[in-house]
């Protein structure tokens, strides 16, 4: 007799005109979902942008998995390897005067490339220098690699301002210098560079390329060079490697593999993870500040809205009465309250959508210097849809649950107390 | 109408307490027939127990005991969410005030509980409220909003309103009593016709003396019983 379809209609008619016949009293709830929703789409896209750009900006010059000779490693005293069940003590023990090579660099570089899930493995050595143009002397570092095997892992070519990478394989002295370095020692392709080495090498090289990675603690110090020109200067013979940087096709997969390689190699193998640790700890730190205060927001909205209907409930309590004495039964009672309470939510949420968006928008438009730390010129805003869903969702399970208890109450409104009342 | 037999509501043995301020028996074991197209008048001093009497006949209050048959349905012991749809199809109410939501157009508050019912089409509903309107000379103001109508035109909307599921029985509290003696005269003459020509039967719960004395019976209510 009674057919759901009709009843539910009757009750979204019914909670429609509730919300139609108090218009400022509906705008004002739905503004509170909408600055909530709002506030958050902006917030969570400027923050997951930020650390989307840092994340990219570390990944991109460090790599997932580093091996090297660690020199600060404990190492055991003679004393202690003669005697080892002796109580021994030594005072200030100096380190061994220990090669950085990595001794049969080549055959672990071909080990990691036959595992499956390595992207590529390039081995290098790097040497401090001074860059010399003129009378500017400049501290930095010059790395020695297979340029082709590093623009695999690290997509150098597309981080290339000037010249071309081959250039650097046809050119035995050629260097491609970084941005801020090129800068300050006022070079272009094509001029020439006096490097020194700690030991005293010197040697003059030409620029044939300049790169620019975003990052000043690269663009400013650093040059790539081949490798047998650093193992040169560095007076090395040609099996001289002190670094083997690896890029896996999941960089997820860097830490239980960094595990495994420090088991089986003499060296150490660091993951990115450990690497940029703080980095990392910042990102979860952003994260957890801007979801609390983004939930914080629609809590507060949420109670707009629970306050909001408990007026309506309150000044709606003859309505409510009558209606149940004409044979609405609790729970048509409820479903009328709560559809104004999810149309506020969703409706609310729709706007906080539009101005979480328009935020965004505003804010990748806002000139932002980065200074010399990182070449950003606009702050860098993820546009993720995903972060639109999130604030949906939120903001319509928030209305649903501050309108509940209102709802609920409205529900058990006594029909006699009211009407024998008057 | 909708059930057959003459009898459209039985109470036997009703009582009912309230325990606030201290318990107090306001219903003692009250035994009422009410017939199919009688126009019935309940009256008493005030405190007698004569509206909770017709609240517990109506269905709302279920906080009583003894049995309670309305139209052939015994009703005692079931659930507010049964009881709900019920009234919706059996009970039409009156009250003092008229209780129409003030929001909603005349035409709209008469099809609510149609609506609510769901027995006819939408548009069939608007048809029959126009009817039930026109009935009691109310056709004119079908898309006012009601709180645009006077007290008297306000009670004849609500009547209307009690009317447009073709209830077995309506029930009213002081459904004149706030009305000007042009409208209550009105207001009986409409149940008159109810009663007569549509074969409803009406418990009218009432001060008035006039108008109980024209009703078909009159149950006068002292101190919880039934006593004439």
């Amino acid at each position: 007799m009674n057919s759901p379809i009709t009843a539910f209609k009757l009750s979204l008619e019914i909670a429609r005109v509730h919300l139609v016949s108090k218009p400022k009293q509906t705008i004002i709830a739905m503004l509170g979902v909408t600055f909530g929703i709002g506030m958050f789409v902006a917030l969570v896209s400027l923050m997951t942008g930020l650390n989307n750009f840092t994340e990219e900006l570390t990944m991109t010059s460090s790599p997932d998995i580093h091996i090297y000779q660690d020199v600060t490693e404990p190492r055991l005293s003679l004393l202690e390897e003669i005697n080892p069940a002796g109580l021994n003590k030594i005072h200030h023990q100096r380190p061994k005067q220990e090669s950085a090579r990595l001794r049969g660099a080549m055959q672990i570089v071909e080990m990691l490339r036959r595992d499956p899930r390595v992207m590529g493995a390039a081995p290098f050595l790097s040497s401090q220098v001074f860059y010399n143009n003129g009378p500017v002397q400049l501290n930095g570092s010059i790395v020695g690699v297979d340029i082709l095997e590093e623009d695999k892992l690290f997509d150098l070519r597309s981080k290339l301002k000037q010249g071309r990478l081959e250039d650097l394989l046809a050119s035995r002295d050629g260097i491609i210098i970084g941005s801020g370095l090129a800068r300050k020692l006022d070079v272009t392709v094509g001029s020439r560079v006096l490097i020194t080495t700690p030991a005293g090498f010197t040697r003059m090289l030409k620029v044939i390329g300049i790169f620019q990675m975003g990052m000043g603690a690269i663009d400013n110090v650093r040059a790539y060079a081949n490798l047998a020109m650093v193992q040169t200067i560095m007076q090395q013979n040609q099996s001289f490697i002190t670094n083997i940087n690896v890029r896996l096709y999941d960089r997820y997969q860097a830490k239980p593999m960094a595990a495994d390689l420090n088991m089986n190699l003499d060296y150490k193998a660091e993951d990115w993870e450990t690497a940029n640790a703080t980095f990392l700890t910042g990102n979860k730190i952003r994260n957890i500040i801007s979801y609390s205060v983004s939930i914080t927001l629609l809590i507060v909205a949420g109670f707009g809205i629970y306050n909001i209907l408990n007026m309506t409930i309150y000044n709606k309590m003859k309505d409510i009465a009558i209606l149940k004495a004409m044979g609405f039964a609790g729970g048509d009672v409820r479903r009328i309250f709560m559809i104004q309470s999810l149309t506020i939510g969703f409706v609310g949420s729709l706007f906080g959508l539009l101005v979480g968006f328009t935020l965004s928008y505003l804010i990748s438009k806002a000139p932002f210097d980065g200074g010399d730390f990182v070449s950003l010129d606009h702050f860098p805003v993820n546009f993720d849809p995903l972060y639109y869903l999130i604030g949906t969702v939120f903001g319509v399970i928030t209305t649903a649950v501050a309108g509940y208890m209102p709802s609920r109450k409205a529900s058990k409104v006594d029909p006699i107390e009211i009407l024998r009342g008057q | 109408m909708k059930a057959s037999s003459a009898d459209v509501l039985k109470v036997t043995g009703v009582s009912k307490y309230f325990y606030e301020p201290e318990k107090f028996q306001v219903l003692k074991n009250i035994d009422l027939t009410v017939q199919r197209g009688e126009f019935l008048s309940l009256v008493g001093k005030s405190g007698c127990g004569k509206s909770t009497l017709m609240y517990v006949l109506s269905t709302m209050d279920t906080d009583y005991e003894g049995e309670l048959e309305i139209a052939g349905e015994r009703l005692t012991g079931k659930k507010q969410n049964e009881l709900a749809p019920f009234r919706n199809n059996h009970i039409g109410f009156v009250f003092q005030f008229h209780y129409l939501l003030p929001e909603f157009t005349v035409l709209q508050n008469v099809m609510i509980p149609a609506l609510k019912l769901g027995q006819y089409s939408r548009t069939e509903i608007e048809h029959r409220a126009v009817e039930k309107l026109k009935l009691l000379g109310m056709d004119e103001h079908v898309l006012k909003k009601t709180n645009k109508l006077s007290g008297g035109q306000q009670q004849r909307v609500a009547i209307a309103r009690a009317l447009i599921n073709d209830p077995d029985i309506i029930m009213g509290d002081e459904p004149t009593g706030n009305l000007d003696s042009y409208n209550a005269g009105l207001v009986f003459e409409t149940f008159r016709e109810l009663t007569s020509a549509y074969n409803q039967s009406i418990i009218a719960v009432t001060h008035d003396s006039e108008f109980a004395k024209r009703t078909d019976r009159v149950v006068e209510m002292s101190d919880g019983r039934i006593i004439k």
